[in-house]
Protein backbone atom coordinates (compact mmCIF):
# COMPACT_ATOMS: atom_id res chain seq x y z
CA UNK A 1 0.00 0.00 0.00
CA UNK A 2 1.62 3.55 -1.29
CA UNK A 3 1.43 6.33 1.23
CA UNK A 4 0.29 9.22 -0.92
CA UNK A 5 3.15 11.55 0.97
CA UNK A 6 6.09 10.88 2.70
CA UNK A 7 7.27 13.97 4.42
CA UNK A 8 11.14 13.50 5.67
CA UNK A 9 11.95 16.38 8.15
CA UNK A 10 9.30 18.22 10.92
CA UNK A 11 10.99 21.26 10.61
CA UNK A 12 8.55 24.00 9.60
CA UNK A 13 8.66 23.06 6.24
CA UNK A 14 7.52 19.30 6.82
CA UNK A 15 5.25 20.44 8.92
CA UNK A 16 3.51 23.35 6.94
CA UNK A 17 3.25 20.93 3.75
CA UNK A 18 1.58 18.13 6.55
CA UNK A 19 -0.42 20.35 7.50
CA UNK A 20 -1.71 21.18 4.23
CA UNK A 21 -2.26 17.62 3.17
CA UNK A 22 -4.24 17.07 6.44
CA UNK A 23 -6.43 19.65 5.46
CA UNK A 24 -7.65 18.05 2.42
CA UNK A 25 -7.55 14.55 4.49
CA UNK A 26 -4.83 12.75 2.90
CA UNK A 27 -3.10 10.26 4.44
CA UNK A 28 0.26 11.68 5.26
CA UNK A 29 4.14 11.06 7.19
CA UNK A 30 6.67 12.92 8.58
CA UNK A 31 9.61 11.23 9.48
CA UNK A 32 12.11 13.08 11.93
CA UNK A 33 15.12 12.18 13.23
CA UNK A 34 15.17 13.82 16.57
CA UNK A 35 13.08 11.99 19.08
CA UNK A 36 10.14 15.02 18.60
CA UNK A 37 9.62 18.25 16.15
CA UNK A 38 12.17 21.12 17.11
CA UNK A 39 14.75 18.67 18.99
CA UNK A 40 17.42 19.51 16.24
CA UNK A 41 16.66 23.16 15.11
CA UNK A 42 18.13 26.18 15.66
CA UNK A 43 17.62 29.44 14.63
CA UNK A 44 19.00 32.79 15.44
CA UNK A 45 15.70 33.98 16.08
CA UNK A 46 12.89 35.70 14.08
CA UNK A 47 10.40 34.72 11.99
CA UNK A 48 8.92 37.06 9.67
CA UNK A 49 4.73 35.97 9.84
CA UNK A 50 3.86 39.34 7.11
CA UNK A 51 4.31 37.41 4.30
CA UNK A 52 2.31 34.19 5.06
CA UNK A 53 -0.24 35.65 7.37
CA UNK A 54 -2.99 33.94 5.62
CA UNK A 55 -1.27 30.39 7.05
CA UNK A 56 -0.42 32.23 10.22
CA UNK A 57 -3.53 33.14 11.44
CA UNK A 58 -4.72 30.06 11.78
CA UNK A 59 -2.00 29.00 14.46
CA UNK A 60 -3.65 30.82 17.08
CA UNK A 61 -2.38 29.90 19.83
CA UNK A 62 1.28 29.27 18.31
CA UNK A 63 3.97 30.05 21.18
CA UNK A 64 5.76 33.10 19.72
CA UNK A 65 8.42 34.49 21.56
CA UNK A 66 7.96 38.21 20.81
CA UNK A 67 6.29 40.65 18.28
CA UNK A 68 9.08 42.84 17.18
CA UNK A 69 8.54 46.18 17.73
CA UNK A 70 12.18 47.45 18.16
CA UNK A 71 14.76 46.57 15.06
CA UNK A 72 18.63 48.07 15.76
CA UNK A 73 21.46 47.78 13.63
CA UNK A 74 24.85 48.33 15.12
CA UNK A 75 28.27 48.79 13.65
CA UNK A 76 31.30 48.00 15.63
CA UNK A 77 34.78 49.36 15.65
CA UNK A 78 36.54 47.91 18.81
CA UNK A 79 34.44 48.89 21.91
CA UNK A 80 32.87 51.71 20.00
CA UNK A 81 29.77 51.37 17.85
CA UNK A 82 27.27 53.27 15.92
CA UNK A 83 23.77 52.55 16.43
CA UNK A 84 20.20 52.95 14.44
CA UNK A 85 17.92 51.71 15.85
CA UNK A 86 13.83 51.82 14.56
CA UNK A 87 10.87 52.03 16.49
CA UNK A 88 7.59 51.39 15.42
CA UNK A 89 4.66 49.95 17.90
CA UNK A 90 2.71 49.61 14.59
CA UNK A 91 5.03 46.69 13.71
CA UNK A 92 3.41 44.57 16.64
CA UNK A 93 -0.06 44.52 15.92
CA UNK A 94 -3.21 41.93 15.52
CA UNK A 95 -0.73 39.48 13.11
CA UNK A 96 2.71 41.36 13.62
CA UNK A 97 5.29 41.68 10.54
CA UNK A 98 7.81 39.27 12.75
CA UNK A 99 7.93 37.31 16.06
CA UNK A 100 11.22 36.45 17.74
CA UNK A 101 11.00 32.15 18.20
CA UNK A 102 12.07 29.67 19.87
CA UNK A 103 12.09 25.99 17.52
CA UNK A 104 12.25 24.17 19.84
CA UNK A 105 9.10 25.02 21.11
CA UNK A 106 7.40 26.06 18.00
CA UNK A 107 8.10 23.21 15.89
CA UNK A 108 6.69 20.68 19.01
CA UNK A 109 3.46 22.95 18.78
CA UNK A 110 2.91 22.63 15.21
CA UNK A 111 3.77 18.97 14.88
CA UNK A 112 1.59 18.73 18.02
CA UNK A 113 -1.49 20.62 15.59
CA UNK A 114 -0.19 18.64 12.80
CA UNK A 115 -0.98 15.45 14.57
CA UNK A 116 -4.22 16.67 15.74
CA UNK A 117 -5.41 17.45 12.27
CA UNK A 118 -4.74 13.84 11.45
CA UNK A 119 -1.20 13.68 10.32
CA UNK A 120 1.28 11.16 11.52
CA UNK A 121 4.61 12.35 12.96
CA UNK A 122 6.98 9.71 13.54
CA UNK A 123 10.32 10.74 15.45
CA UNK A 124 13.76 8.73 15.89
CA UNK A 125 13.89 8.03 11.99
CA UNK A 126 16.67 9.52 10.16
CA UNK A 127 16.20 8.87 6.47
CA UNK A 128 19.08 8.95 4.07
CA UNK A 129 17.82 6.33 2.00
CA UNK A 130 15.54 6.59 -1.52
CA UNK A 131 13.29 3.76 -2.91
CA UNK A 132 13.41 3.82 -6.72
CA UNK A 133 11.29 2.05 -9.15
CA UNK A 134 12.01 2.70 -12.91
CA UNK A 135 14.09 5.18 -11.79
CA UNK A 136 11.77 7.31 -10.15
CA UNK A 137 11.89 8.15 -6.82
CA UNK A 138 9.39 5.72 -4.66
CA UNK A 139 9.79 6.18 -1.09
CA UNK A 140 12.29 5.75 1.45
CA UNK A 141 13.82 3.33 3.11
CA UNK A 142 14.64 3.79 7.04
CA UNK A 143 16.33 1.43 9.53
CA UNK A 144 15.76 -1.63 6.81
CA UNK A 145 11.84 -0.73 6.94
CA UNK A 146 10.55 0.23 3.81
CA UNK A 147 8.21 2.67 3.37
CA UNK A 148 6.85 3.51 -0.36
CA UNK A 149 5.14 6.69 -1.16
CA UNK A 150 3.67 8.73 -4.59
CA UNK A 151 5.99 11.15 -3.40
CA UNK A 152 8.46 12.22 -1.20
CA UNK A 153 8.61 15.59 0.23
CA UNK A 154 12.31 16.66 1.36
CA UNK A 155 12.45 19.15 3.92
CA UNK A 156 15.46 17.57 5.86
CA UNK A 157 17.14 20.89 6.42
CA UNK A 158 20.47 22.20 4.67
CA UNK A 159 22.74 19.32 4.41
CA UNK A 160 19.53 17.37 2.77
CA UNK A 161 20.78 13.77 2.87
CA UNK A 162 17.68 12.77 1.03
CA UNK A 163 18.62 15.31 -2.06
CA UNK A 164 22.09 14.25 -1.94
CA UNK A 165 20.40 10.66 -2.46
CA UNK A 166 18.07 11.76 -4.70
CA UNK A 167 21.02 13.10 -6.88
CA UNK A 168 19.60 16.97 -6.34
CA UNK A 169 21.92 18.34 -4.06
CA UNK A 170 25.78 17.86 -2.99
CA UNK A 171 27.20 18.73 0.36
CA UNK A 172 27.35 22.57 0.21
CA UNK A 173 30.05 24.08 -0.60
CA UNK A 174 32.13 26.35 1.96
CA UNK A 175 31.04 29.79 0.32
CA UNK A 176 27.60 28.61 -0.30
CA UNK A 177 27.25 28.29 3.55
CA UNK A 178 27.34 30.15 6.72
CA UNK A 179 27.49 28.80 10.24
CA UNK A 180 25.35 30.41 13.25
CA UNK A 181 26.79 29.86 16.93
CA UNK A 182 24.02 31.03 19.00
CA UNK A 183 23.79 30.47 22.86
CA UNK A 184 20.40 31.35 24.48
CA UNK A 185 20.32 33.07 28.18
CA UNK A 186 17.74 33.03 30.19
CA UNK A 187 16.55 36.45 31.71
CA UNK A 188 13.43 37.40 33.59
CA UNK A 189 11.28 39.09 31.01
CA UNK A 190 11.03 42.39 33.18
CA UNK A 191 14.59 42.86 33.22
CA UNK A 192 14.55 42.11 29.34
CA UNK A 193 11.84 44.47 28.72
CA UNK A 194 13.89 47.18 30.78
CA UNK A 195 17.13 46.66 29.27
CA UNK A 196 15.64 46.50 25.54
CA UNK A 197 12.92 49.48 26.64
CA UNK A 198 9.90 47.22 25.71
CA UNK A 199 6.30 46.76 26.48
CA UNK A 200 5.22 43.27 28.30
CA UNK A 201 5.07 41.13 25.07
CA UNK A 202 7.20 43.59 22.33
CA UNK A 203 10.10 42.39 21.56
CA UNK A 204 13.45 43.66 19.71
CA UNK A 205 15.93 42.25 16.84
CA UNK A 206 19.32 43.57 16.69
CA UNK A 207 21.93 43.17 13.75
CA UNK A 208 25.54 43.67 14.50
CA UNK A 209 28.46 43.78 11.99
CA UNK A 210 32.17 45.08 12.01
CA UNK A 211 35.49 44.26 13.85
CA UNK A 212 34.34 41.43 16.32
CA UNK A 213 34.57 38.98 13.35
CA UNK A 214 37.72 40.65 12.18
CA UNK A 215 36.97 41.77 8.39
CA UNK A 216 35.26 38.48 7.48
CA UNK A 217 31.90 37.85 6.30
CA UNK A 218 29.44 37.67 9.44
CA UNK A 219 27.93 39.38 11.85
CA UNK A 220 26.15 39.10 15.42
CA UNK A 221 23.17 39.37 16.57
CA UNK A 222 20.54 39.76 19.67
CA UNK A 223 16.59 38.79 19.57
CA UNK A 224 14.58 38.72 22.61
CA UNK A 225 12.41 35.90 24.20
CA UNK A 226 9.92 35.76 26.43
CA UNK A 227 12.34 34.42 29.06
CA UNK A 228 15.28 34.62 27.39
CA UNK A 229 18.04 36.17 24.84
CA UNK A 230 19.40 34.70 21.66
CA UNK A 231 22.95 36.06 20.98
CA UNK A 232 24.80 34.94 18.35
CA UNK A 233 27.45 35.31 15.40
CA UNK A 234 26.96 34.15 11.85
CA UNK A 235 29.98 33.25 10.17
CA UNK A 236 30.43 32.39 6.17
CA UNK A 237 31.91 29.06 6.28
CA UNK A 238 34.93 30.05 3.78
CA UNK A 239 35.66 33.13 5.26
CA UNK A 240 36.25 30.87 9.13
CA UNK A 241 38.24 28.84 6.82
CA UNK A 242 40.77 31.69 5.41
CA UNK A 243 43.67 32.96 7.72
CA UNK A 244 44.49 30.36 10.51
CA UNK A 245 46.00 33.48 12.86
CA UNK A 246 41.98 34.62 13.24
CA UNK A 247 39.92 33.73 15.70
CA UNK A 248 37.69 30.74 15.42
CA UNK A 249 33.85 30.58 15.40
CA UNK A 250 33.15 30.50 20.02
CA UNK A 251 36.10 32.68 20.28
CA UNK A 252 34.38 35.24 17.82
CA UNK A 253 31.42 34.40 19.49
CA UNK A 254 32.79 35.22 22.96
CA UNK A 255 34.14 39.12 21.36
CA UNK A 256 30.90 39.92 20.23
CA UNK A 257 29.55 39.41 23.52
CA UNK A 258 32.37 41.36 25.21
CA UNK A 259 31.24 44.54 23.23
CA UNK A 260 30.20 46.68 26.19
CA UNK A 261 26.51 47.19 23.98
CA UNK A 262 26.18 43.55 24.06
CA UNK A 263 27.52 42.78 27.59
CA UNK A 264 25.25 45.08 29.31
CA UNK A 265 21.98 43.38 27.48
CA UNK A 266 23.36 40.15 28.70
CA UNK A 267 24.44 40.78 32.32
CA UNK A 268 23.58 38.67 35.19
CA UNK A 269 21.71 36.04 32.42
CA UNK A 270 22.37 32.21 32.90
CA UNK A 271 23.46 30.21 29.83
CA UNK A 272 20.79 27.80 28.89
CA UNK A 273 22.01 26.24 25.81
CA UNK A 274 24.71 25.86 23.50
CA UNK A 275 23.74 25.56 19.04
CA UNK A 276 25.05 26.08 16.10
CA UNK A 277 23.65 25.34 12.77
CA UNK A 278 24.33 25.75 8.93
CA UNK A 279 22.66 28.27 7.04
CA UNK A 280 22.00 28.22 3.03
CA UNK A 281 23.90 31.67 2.13
CA UNK A 282 24.35 31.36 -2.02
CA UNK A 283 20.59 32.83 -2.72
CA UNK A 284 18.91 31.96 -5.71
CA UNK A 285 21.85 31.07 -7.16
CA UNK A 286 22.13 28.30 -4.97
CA UNK A 287 18.25 26.90 -4.93
CA UNK A 288 19.07 24.65 -8.68
CA UNK A 289 16.88 21.79 -9.44
CA UNK A 290 14.46 20.72 -6.94
CA UNK A 291 12.04 18.42 -8.17
CA UNK A 292 12.40 15.43 -9.80
CA UNK A 293 10.43 12.19 -10.60
CA UNK A 294 8.39 11.71 -7.20
CA UNK A 295 10.51 14.43 -5.19
CA UNK A 296 10.03 17.57 -4.23
CA UNK A 297 12.25 19.43 -2.36
CA UNK A 298 11.36 22.63 0.24
CA UNK A 299 12.92 24.69 2.82
CA UNK A 300 16.60 25.27 3.46
CA UNK A 301 16.75 21.56 1.30
CA UNK A 302 16.17 23.48 -1.31
CA UNK A 303 18.16 26.70 -0.65
CA UNK A 304 15.52 29.00 0.11
CA UNK A 305 16.92 31.01 2.72
CA UNK A 306 18.24 34.84 2.31
CA UNK A 307 21.07 36.82 3.68
CA UNK A 308 19.17 40.43 2.75
CA UNK A 309 22.58 42.36 4.63
CA UNK A 310 19.99 44.12 6.69
CA UNK A 311 18.14 41.16 7.86
CA UNK A 312 18.16 37.73 7.04
CA UNK A 313 15.05 35.23 5.84
CA UNK A 314 14.57 31.60 6.28
CA UNK A 315 11.65 30.41 8.02
CA UNK A 316 8.79 31.94 6.61
CA UNK A 317 10.48 30.72 3.13
CA UNK A 318 9.99 27.25 4.71
CA UNK A 319 6.43 27.29 5.59
CA UNK A 320 5.46 28.85 2.08
CA UNK A 321 7.34 26.21 0.26
CA UNK A 322 6.12 23.36 2.13
CA UNK A 323 2.62 24.57 1.47
CA UNK A 324 3.16 25.39 -1.89
CA UNK A 325 4.87 21.41 -2.46
CA UNK A 326 1.74 20.57 -0.74
CA UNK A 327 -0.31 21.76 -3.35
CA UNK A 328 1.29 20.23 -6.20
CA UNK A 329 1.69 16.87 -4.67
CA UNK A 330 -2.58 17.74 -3.96
CA UNK A 331 -2.26 18.93 -8.36
CA UNK A 332 -0.13 15.66 -9.56
CA UNK A 333 -2.78 13.62 -7.59
CA UNK A 334 -5.36 14.92 -9.36
CA UNK A 335 -3.97 14.19 -12.96
CA UNK A 336 -2.09 10.82 -11.65
CA UNK A 337 1.10 11.95 -12.33
CA UNK A 338 4.09 12.18 -9.70
CA UNK A 339 6.79 12.89 -12.54
CA UNK A 340 9.11 15.99 -12.33
CA UNK A 341 6.42 17.15 -14.91
CA UNK A 342 3.12 16.81 -12.55
CA UNK A 343 4.62 17.96 -9.68
CA UNK A 344 5.93 21.23 -11.77
CA UNK A 345 3.12 23.05 -10.33
CA UNK A 346 5.83 23.45 -7.37
CA UNK A 347 8.34 25.34 -9.74
CA UNK A 348 5.09 27.56 -10.79
CA UNK A 349 3.51 28.33 -7.47
CA UNK A 350 7.08 29.03 -6.15
CA UNK A 351 8.53 31.17 -9.00
CA UNK A 352 4.86 33.72 -8.31
CA UNK A 353 5.10 34.18 -4.88
CA UNK A 354 7.23 36.38 -2.64
CA UNK A 355 9.94 33.42 -2.02
CA UNK A 356 10.90 34.28 -5.48
CA UNK A 357 10.32 37.81 -5.51
CA UNK A 358 12.89 38.13 -2.77
CA UNK A 359 15.49 35.85 -4.06
CA UNK A 360 15.48 37.31 -7.41
CA UNK A 361 15.67 40.93 -6.26
CA UNK A 362 18.40 40.35 -3.97
CA UNK A 363 20.55 37.80 -6.26
CA UNK A 364 23.34 39.90 -6.23
CA UNK A 365 23.91 40.12 -2.42
CA UNK A 366 25.64 36.61 -2.24
CA UNK A 367 28.73 38.11 -4.53
CA UNK A 368 27.90 41.80 -2.59
CA UNK A 369 28.52 40.16 1.20
CA UNK A 370 31.70 38.90 -0.27
CA UNK A 371 33.43 42.55 0.19
CA UNK A 372 35.59 42.41 3.45
CA UNK A 373 34.96 46.06 3.46
CA UNK A 374 31.39 45.67 4.65
CA UNK A 375 32.60 44.17 7.58
CA UNK A 376 35.92 46.34 8.70
CA UNK A 377 36.83 49.33 6.46
CA UNK A 378 32.88 50.58 6.50
CA UNK A 379 32.09 49.92 10.35
CA UNK A 380 35.50 51.88 11.23
CA UNK A 381 34.94 54.67 8.87
CA UNK A 382 31.02 55.50 10.46
CA UNK A 383 32.49 55.17 13.59
CA UNK A 384 35.44 57.34 12.90
CA UNK A 385 33.55 60.17 11.45
CA UNK A 386 31.00 60.35 14.35
CA UNK A 387 33.65 59.97 17.09
CA UNK A 388 35.37 62.79 15.51
CA UNK A 389 31.86 64.79 15.69
CA UNK A 390 31.32 63.81 19.44
CA UNK A 391 34.64 64.66 20.97
CA UNK A 392 35.05 68.54 21.71
CA UNK A 393 38.17 69.79 22.91
CA UNK A 394 39.88 73.13 23.16
CA UNK A 395 40.92 73.67 19.67
CA UNK A 396 38.98 74.99 16.61
CA UNK A 397 36.68 72.36 15.67
CA UNK A 398 37.23 70.87 12.21
CA UNK A 399 34.51 72.36 9.92
CA UNK A 400 31.71 69.77 9.57
CA UNK A 401 31.37 69.99 5.47
CA UNK A 402 35.40 68.80 5.14
CA UNK A 403 34.75 66.13 7.79
CA UNK A 404 31.56 64.69 5.84
CA UNK A 405 33.66 65.00 2.56
CA UNK A 406 36.95 63.40 3.64
CA UNK A 407 34.35 59.98 5.02
CA UNK A 408 32.47 60.20 1.85
CA UNK A 409 35.74 60.32 -0.16
CA UNK A 410 37.45 57.02 1.88
CA UNK A 411 34.19 55.34 1.58
CA UNK A 412 32.44 56.26 -1.77
CA UNK A 413 34.18 58.74 -4.06
CA UNK A 414 37.19 56.90 -4.66
CA UNK A 415 37.50 54.08 -8.02
CA UNK A 416 37.08 51.01 -5.73
CA UNK A 417 34.30 51.98 -3.15
CA UNK A 418 32.04 53.66 -5.78
CA UNK A 419 32.37 50.45 -7.88
CA UNK A 420 31.21 48.57 -5.25
CA UNK A 421 28.15 50.99 -4.76
CA UNK A 422 27.43 50.92 -8.23
CA UNK A 423 27.12 47.09 -8.40
CA UNK A 424 25.28 47.17 -4.64
CA UNK A 425 22.26 49.96 -6.63
CA UNK A 426 20.75 47.16 -8.10
CA UNK A 427 19.83 45.41 -5.37
CA UNK A 428 16.06 44.73 -4.71
CA UNK A 429 15.10 45.49 -8.05
CA UNK B 1 33.16 30.64 29.76
CA UNK B 2 35.02 27.71 27.39
CA UNK B 3 33.13 26.11 25.04
CA UNK B 4 33.13 22.24 26.74
CA UNK B 5 31.73 24.30 29.69
CA UNK B 6 28.95 25.52 27.76
CA UNK B 7 28.33 22.32 26.10
CA UNK B 8 27.15 20.70 29.91
CA UNK B 9 24.37 22.85 29.49
CA UNK B 10 23.20 20.79 26.44
CA UNK B 11 20.80 18.12 26.78
CA UNK B 12 22.15 15.25 25.01
CA UNK B 13 21.58 11.49 24.16
CA UNK B 14 24.55 9.54 23.79
CA UNK B 15 25.36 7.00 21.35
CA UNK B 16 28.45 4.55 22.07
CA UNK B 17 29.28 4.58 17.96
CA UNK B 18 30.37 7.63 16.47
CA UNK B 19 28.48 9.29 13.74
CA UNK B 20 32.01 10.90 12.55
CA UNK B 21 34.59 8.73 11.19
CA UNK B 22 37.51 9.97 10.05
CA UNK B 23 40.37 8.79 7.60
CA UNK B 24 43.46 9.36 9.83
CA UNK B 25 45.78 8.53 6.90
CA UNK B 26 44.28 11.12 4.38
CA UNK B 27 44.08 13.68 7.43
CA UNK B 28 47.86 12.60 7.75
CA UNK B 29 48.87 11.90 3.90
CA UNK B 30 47.12 15.18 2.62
CA UNK B 31 45.87 17.70 4.66
CA UNK B 32 48.12 20.90 6.03
CA UNK B 33 44.80 22.93 7.16
CA UNK B 34 43.18 21.41 9.24
CA UNK B 35 39.85 23.05 8.57
CA UNK B 36 38.05 21.05 11.00
CA UNK B 37 39.59 21.78 13.92
CA UNK B 38 39.34 25.62 13.18
CA UNK B 39 35.70 25.95 12.08
CA UNK B 40 34.26 23.31 14.48
CA UNK B 41 31.75 25.57 16.74
CA UNK B 42 31.93 23.09 19.37
CA UNK B 43 36.00 22.59 19.15
CA UNK B 44 35.36 18.99 19.55
CA UNK B 45 38.53 18.11 16.92
CA UNK B 46 41.96 17.96 17.72
CA UNK B 47 45.16 16.90 15.99
CA UNK B 48 47.40 14.44 18.64
CA UNK B 49 50.52 15.19 17.56
CA UNK B 50 51.88 11.59 19.63
CA UNK B 51 49.94 9.69 17.41
CA UNK B 52 49.85 11.65 14.01
CA UNK B 53 46.00 11.50 14.47
CA UNK B 54 42.72 13.68 13.95
CA UNK B 55 40.86 12.77 16.94
CA UNK B 56 36.64 14.31 17.16
CA UNK B 57 34.41 14.17 20.55
CA UNK B 58 31.50 13.32 18.74
CA UNK B 59 29.79 12.89 21.75
CA UNK B 60 29.51 16.93 21.88
CA UNK B 61 28.63 17.31 18.31
CA UNK B 62 25.75 19.94 17.68
CA UNK B 63 25.07 18.17 14.22
CA UNK B 64 25.83 21.64 12.70
CA UNK B 65 27.92 19.57 9.42
CA UNK B 66 30.15 22.41 9.34
CA UNK B 67 33.04 20.44 9.28
CA UNK B 68 31.53 17.91 6.40
CA UNK B 69 31.88 21.16 4.46
CA UNK B 70 35.17 22.83 5.18
CA UNK B 71 36.64 19.83 5.08
CA UNK B 72 38.85 19.86 1.58
CA UNK B 73 39.78 16.28 1.49
CA UNK B 74 36.99 13.89 1.68
CA UNK B 75 38.49 12.51 4.64
CA UNK B 76 34.95 12.64 7.18
CA UNK B 77 32.39 10.24 6.72
CA UNK B 78 29.17 12.23 8.52
CA UNK B 79 26.05 11.05 8.63
CA UNK B 80 23.15 12.58 11.31
CA UNK B 81 23.32 10.29 14.51
CA UNK B 82 20.88 7.51 14.91
CA UNK B 83 17.61 7.94 15.27
CA UNK B 84 16.77 10.06 18.72
CA UNK B 85 20.69 10.04 19.55
CA UNK B 86 22.69 13.31 20.08
CA UNK B 87 22.09 16.72 20.81
CA UNK B 88 18.45 17.22 22.00
CA UNK B 89 17.91 21.35 21.63
CA UNK B 90 14.99 22.11 24.09
CA UNK B 91 15.33 26.05 23.26
CA UNK B 92 16.75 26.26 19.67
Amino acid sequence: MKMDAVIVGAGLAGLAAAERLAEVGLQVVVLERGDGPGTKNVTGGRMYVGPIRDVVERWQDAPWERAVTREAWTLVDGDRAVRMEYIDPALGGEVPQSYTVLRGRLDAWLGERVMGMGAFVIPEKPVAELLREDGRVAGVRVDGEEIPAHVVIGCDGVLSFVGQAAGLRQVPEPKAVAVGVKEVIGLPPGTIEDRFNLEPGEGAAELFVGSFTDGRMGGGFVYTNRDSVSVGVVMGVHDLMEDGGREKAPETLEAFKRHPRVRRLLQSGELLEYSAHLIPEAGLGGVGRIVDDGILLAGDAAGLALNMGYTVRGMEFAVASGRMAAEAVLEAREADDYSAVGLSGYLRRLRQSFVWRYLEAYRDMPALLSNPDLFGRYPREVAELVGRLVRLGKDAPEPLGSLVWGFLRRTALNRRDARFWWKARGLGR
Amino acid sequence: MAVDEKLTKNAFRHDEQSHIQIDAEVCRARCRERYCVRVCPAALYEWNEESDRMTVEFAGCLECGTCLVACREGALTWRYPRGGYGVRYRYG
